[in-house]
């Protein structure tokens, strides 16, 4: 089964920051972390990102390890770099009130599971 | 220009984490023990004790660095050092704006503000342990706005250094210096990382202090001096 971003964005009713035109994005698993040097060692391609982290870097982060979206847990509120540097490089920033561990729960549901023993 | 050996991050028992002999006098003893010349007061997201360190060490003619361990929005600890208790205090104004919670003295320890005398004078009921909702790159700016040093805390540990929380140092940041918990990690910094290092204990116990200390070539024990050290202006140096 496929799950897109958009699927996503609208089960866990996301908040849509940047990269609307990205949302039929096919999204392969997932990763949830906010210390940023564990998430290069460890996301893998096509992986949404589940963080609390809002600074310019998760970009440059996302962008490197070609993750699918990012996934802002408890509402924060990104930076205005953040957003601007997203835009640029066409990563989706969707932001849930829901904490990361909620976040994780319902994606679950959804079906985004990471493939074993990759 | 004479050569100052510095211990530029040491806790007091103002930081609920550190252990609550670090007294003002005690730091102050066990520096001169040391043989430290210059030691940087900073304990989380506080300066409480500073003035006490101070009055301290001015009887034993060592020089005190008014700071502050600042934790970030994203739990990136910067060590603020400043040239004037003026300025110190008016961003510890800032940071208890932009720092929420109260503290738990069962959870995470005490938070002991003493007078010159080692007179308990009050406990901090703020969660000096939390974060700052201060960016990191707001936090540099304030610290620079009052002529102190922005200089990012043991860069080479993952938890609440720069290059673990923010996965390599931001583009642009305008930090002074970066400080290593070990200088033997330096080879662990990237290449392009163009920043001076130091190195200093981050005490949080007595014999801790010292432990790692950086050495200034320079004309005074002062901030302004080492940011001309940092930058090796007319002749000053440093060596970790």
């Amino acid at each position: 089964m496929t799950i897109t971003l958009k699927v996503i964005a609208e089960s866990l009713n996301l908040a849509v920051r940047t990269g609307r035109d990205q949302l039929e994005r096919v999204v392969t698993g997932g990763y949830a972390g906010d210390l940023l040097s564990d998430v290069l060692a460890h996301a893998r391609k096509g992986n949404v990102w589940i963080t609390l982290q809002t600074h310019p870097n998760t970009v440059a982060v996302a962008s490197a390890k070609e993750l699918c979206a990012i996934i802002i847990v408890n509402g924060r509120t990104s930076e205005e770099a953040t957003l601007r540097k997203a835009e640029e490089e066409g990563i989706p920033i969707l932001v849930s009130p829901l904490s990361t561990y909620d976040v994780v729960c319902r994606l679950c549901e959804l079906g985004v599971k990471n493939s074993e023993g990759v | 220009m004479k050569e100052f050996k510095a211990d530029l991050h040491i806790h007091t028992c103002l930081s609920p984490c550190a252990d609550l002999e670090m007294s003002p006098r005690n730091v102050v003893s066990e520096a001169k023990r040391k043989g430290l010349h210059v030691i940087g007061i900073c304990d989380h997201n506080s300066a409480e004790n500073v003035p006490a360190v101070e009055k301290n060490a001015a009887r034993e003619g060592i020089a005190v660095i008014g700071g502050m361990e600042v934790t970030s929005k994203e739990e990136v600890h910067i060590v603020a050092l400043f040239g004037s208790e003026e300025s110190l205090f008016s961003l510890q104004e800032i940071v208890y704006q932009n720092l929420h919670g109260t503290n738990d003295e069962k959870l995470y320890g005490e938070q002991v503000i003493v007078n010159e005398q080692e007179e308990v004078t009050g406990f901090s009921n703020k969660l000096l342990i939390g974060a700052t909702d201060i960016t990191i790159e707001k936090l540099v700016d304030l610290i620079h706005e009052r002529e102190g040093l922005a200089i990012a805390a043991h860069v080479d540990r993952e938890g609440f250094g720069i290059i673990g929380q923010l996965g390599f140092i931001p583009e642009g940041l305008p930090l002074d210096a970066l400080e290593l918990a070990d200088p033997s990690n330096r080879d662990r910094i990237p290449l392009e990382v163009r920043l001076p290092f130091i190195t200093s204990s981050d005490a949080h116990k007595l014999e801790d202090i010292g432990r790692r200390s950086t050495t200034f070539l320079m004309q005074a024990a002062s901030t302004a001096e080492i940011r001309r050290c940092l930058s090796g202006v007319e002749g000053r140096r440093m060596r970790i």
